[in-house]
């Protein structure tokens, strides 16, 4: 079993496979199940992640109405203007905060890792899909890669808001996103490290701080930073450019970080966004408590 | 190592909005009711920390009352919880408790019938994955991956010995196992982890063995 980034890398390496074969390998092994089991439950999630886009972009909006709508704002926009970002780009941010304005709504979504952060892995796969023409297979291979590293990161940090801020959610799900492109666009084992570690490096201390407790401000746009983000470091590695600190001490950076957080910005909902004026007075709205 | 699949980072399939707060929340709900056995006719549910600070902006008190009626992470009926347990006579009590905790995410729920009580702290530690770490005083660390039985037992010789005898005898493989008494010669709690799902013949048969007091199972 993969403990760390460099071992995961490694393996494929010495085995001469994508990192989504060491995983889809591991699962089989520690599930004792087959590979045509592994690959069909991972499909399922697939499907789950693409029925969310597609009632995203029909429009949905949240209980409170805090959230909602967004997503189709960006495919309008995209259809009669010309992104600056260009049309993937904004195709991945509309599609990973459609996902979110989904979980927001209560509606039925994949964690990737968390719920909060489940828009970068599928909002960018179904943008990415656009141009690289995938097989099927390809894009159920893509969760095994993005799920990977993921792996290391749970292991050896933490992925929730509450244990170690927003870099352990949407920071994790944009590097694991970023690692997965480059294996799908012909990039090798060691890009997809690079890549996860750059997005990784730019979320460091990223705090989590909900208004009113609520998976709404900021969640869903910190789903388009890190969709986005995701995308420009798969192709900065992509393009040669290599992270200077190595992946795994990025992620132990991440970890002593985290630690350090007060509890006031990790998901209790007090500090940050959440004690601004109009974070106390939405939470005050949506309640009807003082706070 | 805390996760050891690749679905407890790729899932789980649930409704929203957190992971922790929500999934996390439904199934250790859930792992409460199938510990008790039935579905109680009252809860008291203690919220710490991050739990208490949140609950309701996460729907945290609907997903722990959703488990607590036997919902999965998935069930759209989650967001009804509240009001099916009381069509349903299950009274619902929540506390917001300030009291220190290991994790931020942690839940205790006292629930029980005319007939039994039971006392169960949980944790919820990302991505929906949760930990049972406390049961009616005894410490246990139950990550709920697989098929475990709880047996409670004197703390006497040859308890163990006859349980993982008829384990063995069905060619139940043991994945992981602890045991925990409160006194010497007193109530003990064997916690037991296996690959296979264990049929009810197998159970009244455990039961049946020497020193047991009583036993449930938590499917995975």
């Amino acid at each position: 079993m993969f403990r760390t980034v460099a071992e995961l890398v490694e393996m494929a390496k010495t085995e001469n496979i994508p990192i989504s074969e060491v995983m889809i390998r591991q699962e089989m092994d520690v599930k004792e199940k087959t590979r045509d089991e592994v690959f069909a439950e991972m499909e399922k999630n697939l499907v789950v992640m693409e029925n969310a886009i597609e009632d995203a972009l029909k429009g949905v909006q949240s209980v409170t109405g805090l959230t909602g709508g967004d997503a189709v704002k960006v495919q309008k926009y995209m259809k009669e203007k010309t992104p600056l970002s260009g049309n993937l780009m904004m195709d991945a941010v509309s599609k990973a905060m459609g996902t979110n304005e989904v979980n927001a709504a209560m509606g039925i979504i994949c964690a990737t890792p968390t719920a909060g952060s489940a828009g970068c892995v599928p909002g960018t796969l179904f943008a990415v899909k656009e141009q690289l023409n995938p097989t099927r297979e390809e894009m159920v291979r893509y969760l095994f890669t993005s799920g990977a590293f993921g792996f290391v990161v749970a292991n050896n940090a933490f992925i929730s808001g509450a244990a170690g801020g927003c870099q352990a959610e949407v920071g994790s799900a944009g590097a694991m996103a970023s690692a997965a492109i480059v294996e799908m666009a012909g990039g090798t084992p060691e890009q997809s490290a690079h890549a996860f570690a750059m997005t990784l490096k730019n979320m460091l201390g990223l705090v989590c701080d909900p208004v009113a407790g609520l998976v709404e401000v900021p969640c869903v746009k910190r789903n388009a930073g890190g969709s986005s983000l995701a995308i420009v470091s798969a192709d900065l590695a992509l393009a040669g450019v290599e992270s200077r600190i190595p992946c795994d001490e990025v992620i132990g950076a991440m970890y002593r970080i985290g630690k350090q957080m007060p509890s006031s910005l990790r998901e209790t909902g007090e500090g940050g966004l959440a004690d601004t004026p109009t974070g106390r007075f939405l939470k005050e709205k949506i309640f009807g408590v003082s706070v | 190592m805390k996760y050891n699949s690749v679905f407890d980072i790729i899932g789980p399939v649930m409704v929203g909005p957190s992971s922790s707060h929500t999934a996390g929340a439904a199934r250790i709900g859930k792992a409460a009711r199938n510990l008790f056995g039935r579905q109680p006719a009252w809860a008291k549910i203690h919220l710490y920390e991050s739990f208490a600070k949140t609950y309701r902006g996460h729907g945290t008190d609907f997903a722990l009352v959703g488990g607590l009626l036997g919902m999965e992470t998935n069930d759209p009926q989650i967001s009804k919880s509240l009001q099916l347990a009381k069509e349903q006579g299950l009274e619902i009590e929540f506390i917001e408790d300030s009291a220190a905790v290991d994790h931020p995410n942690t839940v205790r729920m006292i629930i029980g019938d005319d007939k039994e009580q039971q006392e169960l702290m949980g944790i919820s530690i990302g991505g929906g994955k949760v930990e049972i770490t406390e049961l009616n005083g005894f410490e246990l660390r139950l990550s709920g991956n697989h098929p475990a039985i709880l047996i409670m037992h004197n703390d006497r010789f040859g308890a163990i010995a006859s349980v993982t005898r008829i384990l063995a005898k069905y060619e139940l493989n043991i994945g992981h196992m602890e045991v925990n008494r409160k006194d010497v010669g007193k109530e003990a709690l064997m916690v037991i982890e296996v690959d296979q799902n264990i049929e009810d013949s197998i159970l009244q048969e455990l039961q049946a063995a020497d020193h047991i007091i009583s036993i449930a199972k938590i499917v995975s």
